[in-house]
């Protein structure tokens, strides 16, 4: 097989994009590739490889929130029938999980605890049920020291946010505190939002096993190809000595973006041993002892003039984590560039908590920041009189106010427009509280989305085989984004095959190195590596039938040219590869790229109970080249229903008096269920972003979720007259403020 | 003891604290069947027991002696999909595929539920027959989580099974 690289880096729009090619399988509502595995239950996830002799770990967790491990009642859990070992390595063992794309260890050390239930040790039976009788009956000695458990109260210690995330901590735009002053409408409302749990449905899981070449982990991971080197670091081996398998990950949401703490513990678990180790996460420990989103304060003030001219918009944002950590999450990303107004304060403070580590979350940023933003922005616009559509489209920017540059592709207004039109905005009841249908109140709701898009450096080997199909590999994962299915996609139409004839092998370090899957990069950074493969690849092919690349049609497994039609597999000989390579360019700081949308729902609130059910929905969103409109629809929707979670459920309880997450299980924390989701109707709107990747499309993942939330709690307003600024919207906070039944 | 699972007859020797799920997962390499919770909160590790839907986490192998279990592996395989497995891809009713084998086994047991006439909290009082409504089967489905939010697609894929079959 002969090898070659083909690199991009974008420093300049791809006006012609090769997908619009002869095969027609781009953008098609097709059925996903890994489908058939995935229903029938065959897709092998990372706790599912049967390894010879394999042991079970159990990680023990410290069972207090601050303090330092005096040790632990090892010979007891020794005596306990099947356990092998209590491994113990308080220098070596993940305190926390590491953030996304770090290629460093994260916090090691577990002798001092620094959260409630950080795991310190792992016991290893030959059964599950031998290590979790021993694990659960371990006794974990400690030298309790007071926590700082609380936010609430601590919000007077907050401290600048540090440098280096997703924003700049501080943002200011000539003078906000005059433009409110001044004006003549004002909002300065507050916001909060609590902790959430990604709870992705696969547990966090790690089976290790050791062999000459150095350590192969199975696990449930994001982006491999960084959690590889945070991992060779973590346990103090050569990058090439670690290989993850991530070959299906049951979902993520950002809570498996870095490594987790059962990593560690199996490896090293395994290496002492010397046979293979399985440790899996229970509900509860992903709970304690991995990530979750922080918990929000957030000010926002906006000043307007009569006729809805914002001239000010101010968001302040306190969040948590852990003493040492510089993650903070960005709610302030997108009230960056969304509506157009002079004075601008943006601003990220941070309070230390022992909490267990927050971290991203889908759509860190966005998501909780728009649940406050694009409430305000309702409040601001029931204070003007205008209806909130249109107060939207009257601050729409021509360019990006925050750093003056163009928009790389902007349809805001057009879907709001296209919005209100399909969900039949005009004949709402616009007045609060005055629709009723029997014992319910009935409310309508809108916010706008918006969701940064970033472009992360990509590769994957793409080959032609001596027999005519092409074969696809990159360590990029699928964690139900639909990655296995548009890589094939775009293979297939970039080599002109049907999809039967591609195959597309990921979530594995033997594999190039790519994107991960995270901040809804996935699609465009991983996509376009496979694009400039096949580019690469078009070109051998032309040179091998003597033709010039442009005149080159491939279609149907054939290469094409002037009179001239040869198989593919001919053209290929013994195989042919080609590795694509995209990086992020001059275009990512020169312009200003996101997708954008808009949500439109209908929510009944009952006046006897204060429950809330959403009843309709409909959003529109503009993202660029759509690559697959099934799994585009798929991604949108489970980012709504992740809003509407955020909007009426989802909260995770700390106790201030030990730090202890009161509701680790999903009975007690809430995500959305089947009969809290409504009929939602998802509509792109045709969009080319030349300026994004050589596909010309936008992240999508994160988008759904963004703003969505705040449609549900407006419409809520709507229905009840009752404005709840502390998330999730229960009916506690509900019941007082309803009119009487 | 003896189980029989998807038609074959397996002769084990299981701890009595074995859940059916980590027997089917960790000792028959029966990988289908899918552990969320371990607490029968998530409904990922639904299996059919003698035709109903249990949650195999929450009943302890032992329990099983002699009854007839069918895991997602006996409903269908790629090559030969049961009509449920076909259209939950034809509509893309999962994402990630976790929680997906529980919702079909889940789907299949409910349709024979409500075959049965058994009413559901949403059902019409007093009636004998019930209507498959999306609501029927939204509040049937409700003990099985998709984190990923497939629902309203699962809901198309089980009334497309559901209505071909009426
Ligand atoms: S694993 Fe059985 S219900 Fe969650
Ligand atoms: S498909 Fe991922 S949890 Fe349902």
């Amino acid at each position: 097989m002969s090898d070659a690289k083909r690199t991009l880096v974008m420093d300049d729009p791809v006006e012609h994009s090769l997908l619009d090619g002869a095969q027609g399988v781009i953008g098609r509502p097709i059925d996903r590739v890994d489908g058939p595995l995935k229903v029938s239950g065959r897709a092998t996830y990372a706790a599912e490889y049967a390894l010879d002799d394999l042991a079970y770990g159990y990680l023990v967790a410290a069972p207090f929130g601050r303090g330092t491990v005096l040790g632990l009642d090892v010979e007891a859990a020794k005596a306990m029938p099947g356990v092998i070992d209590v491994v113990i390595d308080y220098e070596t063992f993940l305190r926390n999980a590491q953030q996304g794309g770090e290629t460093e260890a994260p916090e090691q050390g577990v002798r001092e605890v620094a959260y409630f239930r950080e795991p310190v040790a792992i016991v290893v039976a030959e059964t599950y049920e031998q290590a979790r009788a021993a694990g659960e009956r371990l006794a974990v000695e400690g030298d309790r020291k007071p926590g700082l458990y609380s936010v609430a109260d601590r919000l007077g210690e907050a401290d600048k946010a540090p440098s280096g995330g997703a924003v700049e901590p501080h943002f200011a735009n000539g003078d906000l505190d005059a433009a409110m002053a001044a004006a003549p409408v004002t909002v300065d409302v507050t916001y909060t939002t609590p902790s959430q749990n990604s709870a992705a449905m696969e547990p966090h899981a790690s089976t290790a096993c050791w062999g000459d070449d150095g350590l192969t982990l199975y696990g449930s991971y994001q982006m491999p190809a960084s959690d590889r080197e945070q991992l060779a670091d973590a346990i103090g081996l050569e990058v090439d000595q670690v290989r993850i398998v991530s070959a299906y990950v049951g979902g993520g949401f950002g809570s498996k973006l870095g490594i987790a703490p059962e990593s560690v513990a199996a490896a090293v678990a395994a290496k002492k041993l010397g046979r293979p180790v399985k440790a899996v996460m229970t509900r509860q420990q992903v709970f304690d002892a991995t990530v979750r989103r922080s918990d929000t304060h957030q000010r926002v003030r906006l000043a307007a003039t009569a006729d809805g001219q914002l001239t000010g918009i101010g968001h302040d944002t306190i969040c948590s984590n852990l003493p040492g950590e510089d993650f903070f999450e960005p709610a302030g990303t997108a009230t960056h560039f969304l509506y157009a107004a002079p004075n601008r304060t943006i601003r990220h403070d941070m309070v230390r908590v022992n909490r267990v580590l927050s971290g991203s979350m889908r759509a860190p940023g966005e998501a909780v920041g728009m649940l406050a933003l694009e409430c305000a922005i309702d409040e601001l616009a029931e204070k003007l009189g205008l209806d909130p559509v249109e107060l939207r489209k009257r601050n729409e920017p021509e360019r990006d106010p925050q750093k003056d540059v163009a928009f790389s592709s902007r349809r805001l207004v057009d879907c709001l427009d296209e919005g209100a039109r399909r969900f039949g905005w005009a004949e709402r009841n616009a007045t609060p509280g005055a629709l009723r249908r029997g014992e319910w109140l009935v409310g309508h709701g809108m916010a706008a989305s918006a969701r940064s898009n970033k472009l992360k450096s990509s590769e994957a080997r793409v080959a032609v085989t001596a027999d005519g199909r092409a074969v696809v590999e990159t360590d990029m994962t699928d964690i139900g984004t639909g990655t296995y299915t548009i890589l094939a996609q775009i293979a297939g139409e970039m080599l002109g095959l049907p999809l039967d004839r591609v195959e597309v092998r990921l979530g594995d370090n033997c594999f190039p190195p790519g994107a991960g899957s995270g901040g809804s990069w996935g699609a465009g950074s991983s996509g376009s590596s496979v694009y400039l493969a096949c580019e690469g690849l078009r070109e051998r092919l032309a040179d091998r039938l003597g033709c010039a690349v442009d005149e080159l049609t491939l279609k149907d497994g054939a290469a094409i040219c002037a009179n001239r039609q040869v198989a593919l597999a001919e053209l290929a000989g013994d195989g042919l590869a080609t590795t694509g390579r995209i990086e992020a360019g001059k275009l990512d700081d020169a312009l200003r790229q996101a997708s954008y949308g808009a949500h439109f729902c209908e929510v009944h609130v009952n006046m006897v109970t204060g429950e809330s059910r959403v009843r309709r929905w409909t959003s529109v969103f503009a993202a660029g080249r759509i690559l697959n409109e099934k799994t585009a629809r798929s991604q949108c929707l489970g980012g709504i229903v992740f809003g509407l979670g955020a909007a009426l459920t989802e909260e995770l309880f700390h106790d201030v008096r030990t730090g202890k997450i009161v509701n680790r299980d999903l009975a007690e924390y809430h995500v959305p269920v089947h009969a809290d989701v409504p009929p939602i109707e998802v509509v792109f709107l045709p969009e080319r972003d030349a300026y994004a990747n050589p596909l010309q499309s936008k992240g999508i993942g994160e988008l759904g979720i963004s703003g969505a939330g705040a449609a549900v709690a407006n419409a809520i307003y709507n229905a009840t007259g009752v404005r709840v600024r502390d998330f999730p919207l229960t009916l506690d906070e509900l019941l007082d403020g309803l009119p009487p039944v | 003891m003896r189980i029989r699972i998807n038609g074959d007859t397996h002769e084990v020797d299981v701890d009595v604290r074995t859940s059916l799920l980590d027997l089917l997962r960790e000792h028959l390499g029966l990988t289908g069947s899918k552990k969320g919770c371990d607490h029968g909160q998530c409904g990922a590790c639904t299996v059919l027991i003698n035709g109903r839907r249990i949650n195999s986490c929450l009943t302890l192998a032992v329990m099983h002696d002699d009854d007839e279990i069918v895991t997602i592996e006996g409903l269908g395989s790629p090559a030969a999909l049961h009509p449920l497995q076909a259209a939950f891809v034809r509509h893309d009713g999962f994402q990630c595929g976790y929680c997906t084998p529980g919702q079909i086994c889940s789907a299949v047991g409910m349709l024979d539920e409500v075959a049965k006439g058994w009413p559901s909290l949403v059902s019409e009082p007093g009636t004998d027959a019930v209507a498959l409504t999306d609501e029927e089967i939204r509040e049937r489905m409700s003990g099985n989580l998709c984190r990923c939010s497939a629902y309203p697609n699962i809901v198309d894929a089980i009334r497309d099974v559901a209505g071909a079959g009426a």
